[in-house]
C-alpha cells in the first residue's frame, strides 16, 4: 500500500500547520546541520517537551498520517471454521482442525463475516465488489499455524468509501469541524493466534484461541495530520461499527487494533519515508503516538538524519515509538490466490438468481434497507428533536446506551430537553466516570432520574436539593427520589413568610454586601445573597422566589 | 474367478451368504502379507478391518446391508486422513501421525460400510510419478512377478538380476494401483494431481478415474496442489468406478470447491450404439518420447471406434506443449505455499533444535522433507516473489486458461470424448527409473495425464493390451466436465471391446487354492 499512500497530493487540513511557517532550510544548511548532528552524537536524540523553536520548525513541515485498522467481525464463529469465537477462554479451548492447520483441512467461509463486512462497507460509502477474491499471505510465525494468512490482497470486498468524523478545535467543545478521511478498501482477513513470551524459561507458548477470528482491515488513505485527527476517525469508525453490530470494538480486548502510517514532507514535495506505528489498542495511545512520531520524525530530518521504512510500536508507558525487532529482515510475503475458496460472489436485487437458496447468497440490498441509523444521523436528529447543542450530541452517542437513556427520561419527564442534558451530562456521566460505570450499570434508572426532574420541574425541590437526591440515588437503596425529599425534609419551603425571615436575617447579617447592593445593584452581590439563603435552608428555598423577595427588601 | 470379477458380482456372492465378510476380509489380509514384497501398503489396519468386517457381517445376516460397498475390502492412499489410523504421506514428516478426523471421501466410504485394509505407498507427498520417492522405499509393480512379464522378459541370467529386473507401478499413487492389481482390495482411492492415479493405473492395468475437479471433497486429502487435486479411484473394471463413484461424488460442506448441486449416481448401460460419437485424437499427444508401441495401441483402439460407426477426427490442442512447465511453475507456487504449516509446531515431525524457533523451522523442514520436497518448495517460493510473480506464477495461470480453452473449444465442435495415451512407454525397470531424476521423470511421465488437471477434465485410464514386454499400456479417455457418465459408458464399451487379460501371479494362485479350498459352494471361484 505504501505506494498508493505516497501518490496523492497532500491533505488540505495540512495547510493549517503551514501557516506563519518560515521556508525551510535549503538543502545544503539541512545537511550541514546534519554533519554538526552527528559529531554531537545526536542523531539518537529524542523529542523533549516542546518548545518554540521546534514549533517554528514544526511549522515547516506537513505531517500525513495513514491507517490500518483491524476490526474483529462480532460473529459466534471464526471466519473460516465453526470454532466459537469468544474473549479470554481457557487457552486453546476454542481451536477446530482447521485452525491448527492440520493437514487436509480447508477453509469454509462464514456468512455472517461476509454480511458485517458488507454492512460496514455501505455504512462507510464504500462500493461494494459484488466479486472479490482470497490471498495467501505468507510468513513463519509461532502464532501463524499455516504459515500463511488469508486475506484479501487483490480484490477486497468493499473499497473508495468515506468516513466523516468531528473534532474541536482548540480543544473547546463548542468549536467542532467536520472532516473526511477516505476509505481504500476494506478487507476480509483471518486473525492470527497469539504468542505469549516466557523470557525467564526461553520458550514460547501459543494460544490459538484467537487464530483464524475473522478480521476487517479498513484501510483509510492518509488524508490525516495529526494524532488529533486520527483518534477522532477512528473513534467515529468504532461507533459505527458499534451501531452497526459488525463488530464490538472494545479496543481493551483487541477487538479494534490500529496500525498508523506516519510520514512528514515539506510543502510542494512529495511525501516523505514514512513509519508504520504497529498495535495501538487505545484511541488515547493513537493521537499520543502519532503525535510522538510525528514529531520525532521532523526532529530527525531537522537533525540531519533519515526516516528508516520500518516498523514501530508504541510504548504507552515511555509516551514513545520505538523501532519492532524486524525478525527476517524485509519480508517478501510471497502472494498467492487461495486456491481452496472460490471467488466471493454478492448479489444486489437486480443480479440476484430467482433459483438461488436464499440461505446461500448474500444480497447487497437487503443488507443496505436494513442498515441502523448511523451516529452521524442519530447526532443531527437529537439536535434537531431536542435542541440540544451538537458536542451534546457528540457526547451523548460516545458512551454506550447513553442517548437511549437521555431519550428515555425525556419520555417520562415535563422538563424540557435543553434542561435534561444538563443533568445526563454534568450529572449522570460525572458520577459515571467517576467511578467507571457504563450507563447500562448506572445506579439511577432514567425511570427514576426522570421521577427526581419532574419533583425539580414541579418546583417540589430546588435544583441544589435535586442534586443531594441524586447523590442519595447513586447509593441505590431503592428509595424513590420523593421518599428521600421527605425523609430529608428537602421540599421546598411554601410559606412565604417563614422564607421572608430567613431572607431578612442573612440580609442582616451581611450588612456590606447589602449596602454595596443598594448602591450598585449589583448581580453578583444578589447571586451571593440568593446563594446564603439556599444555604441557610439547605436548598429547600425555590430560588426565583427568593430573589423576588431580596430584591423587594433590598428596594425597600 | 473371484480375483477377475468387478465387486458387484462378490457383493451378489456376500448377500447370498456365499462368503462372509470376515472371510473376504481375511482374505485380503493374507494376500496382503503375501504380496507384502510389492510394498504396495505402508500401514495395515489389520485389527479395524476385521472389525468392520464383523460389522458388516452382522448387517448381511440382519439382511439389511448398506449397500453394494458392504464388506468391500478397500485401501486408501496415504495422503487422505484416516482418524485413529497413521497417516504419513511417506515422509518423515508426518511418521507415526494419526490424524484426529476422516477424509470425506474416507468417511463416506465407512458409512457404506466398506471395510479398510489399510493406507497404501507412494512417492512422498505425492510428489513423483514412480512411487519411488517415499520414505518406505518403492512398490514394485505386481506385473513384475506375473507369467506374462517373466515369460516375455526372460531373467538375463542369476536370480540377482531377476531382483533386478522389477518394473516400478508409477505413481504416485503407485501402491493403491499395485494394491488393486495384486488383488488384495477391491477398490483403493488414490489422488490425481497430475496423472497420479491414470499413470499408475495405466502401469499396473487397472482402471484409474480422475474425475471432474470439484465433483468428489478433497477435505482429508494432504494437498498437494489445491487447484488441480482430486481424489482418484482405483478399480479392476469400469462398472466399479461407476459405483465408487456414485458413493463419493457431490457437494461436501466442508469443501468450498465441491459443486453445490446433488450427484445422480449412475448405472452404466451395457449395450451402447457408438455410432453417435464423435472420438478426437488429439495429434499433440503424438509426443517426443512416445513409444511405437503404444502409438500402435492408440491408432488400433481408435481404429476399434471408427470399425464401429464412431466418427473419429484428429483435433488440436494447441497449447499442450507449455502445459507441463506451467504445470511445473503451478505445482511448485502451491507445493511451497502447503507445505509451510509443516513447521513442527501442531503436530508432525519436530527437530530436537532450541536454539530458536527459526532454527527448529529450518532444521524441522531439513530433516522432515526429502529433496523433492525441498526442491519444490524452493522452487515454488521463487516464482512467488514478488519480483518473479508477474513473470512465472500469473503467465502460467494465463497459459493454464489457455489450454482450458482449448478442451472447451475442441468439445464446443462436437467432440465427445478424446482418446489418448496415458503414458508415453509400458513400465520401466526400477534400476532404470532411478537414472534420472524426479523432476525430469515427472515432467516426462505427466506429459499426457496432466492437461486434464490444469483444465478439471474427468478422465479415466483403461487397461488396454499388455506390451512385447508383457506389460499393461492403458489408454485415456478424457471427458466433457461433468460427464462423467458419457466418459464412463464409453471406457466401459472399450473395456469390453479389448479384453484385458488378467495378470497371473504365483502369489495369488497360490492363495486363491489355500484359502477357498474347502469352500464346496464357491461356484463363482
Amino acid at each position: 500500500m505504501s505506494e498508493a499512500l505516497r501518490t496523492r497530493p497532500p491533505p488540505p487540513s495540512a495547510g493549517a500547520r503551514r501557516l506563519g511557517s518560515p521556508r525551510p532550510a535549503p538543502p545544503h544548511q539541512r545537511l550541514a546541520r546534519a554533519g554538526e548532528g552527528r559529531s554531537q552524537g545526536e542523531q539518537h536524540h529524542h523529542p523533549g517537551p516542546p518548545s518554540v523553536w521546534r514549533d517554528l520548525y514544526l511549522a515547516s513541515w506537513v505531517p500525513v498520517v495513514g491507517l490500518e485498522i483491524h476490526v474483529q467481525i462480532s460473529s459466534n464463529s471464526k471466519l473460516f471454521s465453526g470454532s466459537q469465537v469468544q474473549f479470554a477462554a481457557p487457552p486453546n479451548s476454542l481451536v477446530s482442525f482447521f485452525d491448527a492447520s492440520l493437514p487436509g483441512t480447508l477453509p469454509v467461509l462464514n456468512r455472517r463475516c461476509v454480511e458485517a463486512a458488507v454492512m460496514t462497507g455501505l455504512a462507510l460509502n464504500c462500493s461494494i465488489n459484488k466479486k472479490s477474491l482470497f490471498d495467501r499471505k505468507h510468513y513463519f510465525y509461532a502464532d501463524l499455524p499455516a504459515g500463511y494468512q488469508i486475506t484479501q490482497q487483490r480484490v477486497p470486498i468493499a473499497v473508495n468509501g468515506s468516513l466523516s468524523y468531528s473534532l474541536c478545535i482548540d480543544n473547546k467543545m463548542s468549536q467542532m469541524v467536520t472532516k473526511t478521511v477516505r476509505i481504500k478498501q476494506i478487507q476480509l482477513e483471518q486473525d492470527s493466534g497469539k504468542s505469549l513470551h516466557d523470557d525467564a524459561r526461553s520458550q514460547t507458548l501459543v494460544d490459538l484461541n484467537r487464530a483464524g477470528v475473522g478480521l476487517m482491515e479498513v484501510v483509510t488513505e492518509p488524508d490525516m495530520c495529526c494524532g488529533e485527527e486520527a483518534a477522532a476517525a477512528v473513534r467515529e469508525l468504532q461507533l459505527i461499527l458499534q451501531t452497526l453490530g459488525s463488530s464490538q470494538a472494545i479496543m481493551a480486548e483487541g477487538q479494534l487494533r490500529v496500525d498508523a502510517n506516519v510520514s512528514v514532507h515539506h510543502p510542494g514535495e512529495p511525501y516523505g519515508v514514512r513509519t508504520e506505528v504497529k498495535n495501538i489498542n487505545s484511541v488515547r495511545f493513537l493521537a499520543k503516538a502519532v503525535d510522538y512520531e510525528i514529531q520525532r520524525q521532523i526532529e530527525e530530518l531537522e537533525n540531519g538524519g533519515t526516516i528508516l521504512n520500518e516498523t514501530r510500536s508504541f510504548d504507552s508507558k515511555l509516551g514513545c515509538t520505538i523501532p519492532m525487532r524486524d525478525k527476517e529482515g524485509k519480508q517478501d510475503y510471497r502472494f498467492m490466490p487461495e486456491p481452496n475458496l472460490p471467488p466471493l460472489i454478492l448479489y444486489d436485487a437486480k443480479s440476484l438468481p430467482v433459483n438461488m437458496n436464499h440461505q446461500q447468497v448474500v444480497n447487497i440490498d437487503w443488507i443496505r434497507e436494513r442498515l441502523p441509523d448511523l451516529p452521524s444521523v442519530k447526532r443531527a436528529k437529537l439536535v434537531e428533536l431536542y435542541g440540544i447543542l451538537p458536542e451534546h450530541s457528540f457526547t451523548l452517542l460516545n458512551e454506550d446506551g447513553l442517548a437511549e437513556y437521555f431519550e428515555n427520561v425525556i419520555k417520562q419527564t415535563q422538563m424540557k430537553p435543553k434542561k435534561v442534558i444538563g443533568w445526563i451530562l454534568n450529572d449522570l456521566l460525572s458520577y459515571l466516570k467517576q467511578h467507571a460505570l457504563t450507563v447500562k450499570d448506572s445506579p439511577v434508572s432514567s425511570f427514576l432520574l426522570a421521577d427526581l426532574l419532574n419533583l425539580l420541574e414541579r418546583r417540589e425541590i430546588s435544583s441544589s436539593a435535586a442534586k443531594q437526591v441524586l447523590e442519595e440515588l447513586w447509593k441505590g437503596e431503592g428509595k424513590t427520589p420523593l421518599k428521600i425529599v421527605k425523609e430529608k425534609k428537602l421540599e421546598l419551603i411554601q410559606d412565604q413568610k417563614e422564607l421572608e425571615q430567613i431572607c431578612q436575617s442573612v440580609i442582616d447579617r451581611q450588612e456590606d454586601e447589602v449596602i454595596m447592593m443598594v448602591l450598585g445593584r449589583n448581580q453578583k452581590v444578589l447571586n451571593k445573597l440568593i446563594g446564603l439563603v439556599q444555604r441557610a435552608t439547605r436548598g429547600r428555598s425555590n430560588p426565583v422566589l427568593v430573589k423576588q423577595i431580596l430584591e423587594k427588601k433590598l428596594s425597600e | 474367478m473371484l480375483r477377475s470379477m468387478g465387486f458387484r458380482l462378490v457383493s451378489a456372492a456376500l448377500k447370498e451368504g456365499r462368503v462372509t465378510p470376515t472371510e473376504l476380509c481375511q482374505r485380503c489380509l493374507s494376500l496382503i502379507k503375501s504380496t507384502s514384497f510389492l510394498n504396495a501398503y505402508v500401514t495395515v489396519a489389520e485389527e479395524t478391518a476385521l472389525k468392520q468386517a464383523e460389522e458388516s457381517e452382522k448387517r448381511y445376516r440382519r439382511g439389511q446391508p448398506l449397500g453394494v460397498l458392504d464388506g468391500i475390502p478397500i485401501a486408501v492412499k496415504d495422503n487422505f486422513n484416516t482418524a485413529g489410523i497413521e497417516t504419513t504421506c511417506a515422509s518423515n514428516m508426518l511418521k507415526g501421525y494419526i490424524s484426529p478426523y476422516n477424509a470425506t471421501v474416507v468417511q463416506k466410504l465407512l458409512d457404506q460400510g466398506a471395510v479398510l485394509l489399510g493406507k497404501t505407498n507412494l512417492d512422498e507427498f505425492a510428489m513423483g510419478s514412480g512411487s519411488t520417492d517415499g520414505i518406505f522405499g518403492p512398490v514394485r509393480n505386481p506385473w513384475s512377478y506375473s507369467r506374462q512379464y517373466k515369460e516375455k522378459t526372460p531373467p538375463k541370467s542369476s536370480s540377482e538380476n531377476e531382483e533386478s529386473d522389477w518394473v516400478i507401478t508409477g505413481g504416485s499413487s503407485g501402491g493403491s494401483a499395485a494394491a488393486v492389481s495384486s488383488f488384495t482390495c477391491f477398490v483403493a482411492l488414490g489422488s490425481d494431481t497430475g496423472g497420479s492415479t491414470r499413470n499408475p493405473a495405466a502401469h499396473c492395468g487397472v482402471v484409474g478415474l480422475k474425475p471432474t475437479y470439484g465433483l468428489i471433497s478433497r477435505h482429508g486429502l494432504i494437498p498437494l496442489v489445491n487447484s488441480m487435486d482430486v481424489p482418484g479411484i482405483l478399480t479392476r473394471c469400469v462398472d466399479d468406478a461407476a459405483v465408487v463413484l456414485g458413493s463419493l461424488a457431490g457437494h461436501d460442506p466442508k469443501d468450498a470447491t465441491t459443486i453445490q448441486d446433488t450427484f445422480k449416481p449412475f448405472e452404466l448401460p451395457n449395450l451402447i450404439d457408438v455410432r453417435k460419437l464423435c472420438i478426437g485424437i488429439p495429434k499433440e499427444y503424438h509426443a517426443p518420447g512416445l513409444s511405437s508401441e503404444i502409438l500402435a495401441l492408440w491408432s488400433k483402439a481408435a481404429d476399434l471406434f471408427k470399425d464401429a460407426g464412431a466418427k473419429v477426427i484428429e483435433v488440436s490442442l494447441p497449447h499442450t506443449r507449455y502445459s507441463i512447465v506451467c504445470y511445473h511453475v503451478l505445482c511448485t507456487a502451491e507445493v511451497a505455499s502447503n507445505m509451510a504449516r509443516f513447521d513442527g509446531l501442531e503436530y508432525g515431525h519436530r527437530a530436537d533444535m532450541n536454539k530458536s524457533t527459526e532454527s527448529m523451522y529450518a532444521a524441522t523442514r531439513r530433516e522432515g522433507f526429502n529433496d523433492v520436497v525441498r526442491g519444490r518448495i524452493l522452487s515454488g517460493n521463487y516464482f512467488l516473489l514478488k519480483q518473479n510473480y508477474e513473470n512465472y506464477f500469473i503467465k502460467a495461470q494465463k497459459v493454464r486458461r489457455l489450454i482450458a480453452n482449448d478442451f472447451v473449444k475442441v468439445f464446443g465442435s462436437g467432440v465427445d470424448i478424446l482418446l489418448t495415451p496415458t503414458t508415453l512407454s509400458d513400465a520401466v525397470p526400477y534400476m532404470e527409473f532411478i537414472k534420472e531424476d524426479n523432476r525430469t521423470r515427472s515432467a516426462q511421465d505427466d506429459i499426457l495425464t496432466q492437461a486434464a488437471n490444469m483444465a478439471g477434465l474427468p478422465a479415466i485410464s483403461i487397461p488396454t493390451a499388455l506390451s512385447k514386454r508383457g506389460l499393461p499400456v492403458g489408454l485415456q479417455f478424457i471427458g466433457h466436465s461433468f460427464q462423467e457418465k458419457q466418459l464412463l459408458t464409453v471406457a466401459k464399451w472399450f473395456e469390453k471391446q479389448v479384453k484385458f487379460p488378467m495378470i497371473q501371479l504365483e502369489e495369488v494362485k497360490r492363495h486363491d487354492c489355500s484359502v477357498f479350498q474347502h469352500q464346496k459352494s464357491v461356484s463363482f471361484l
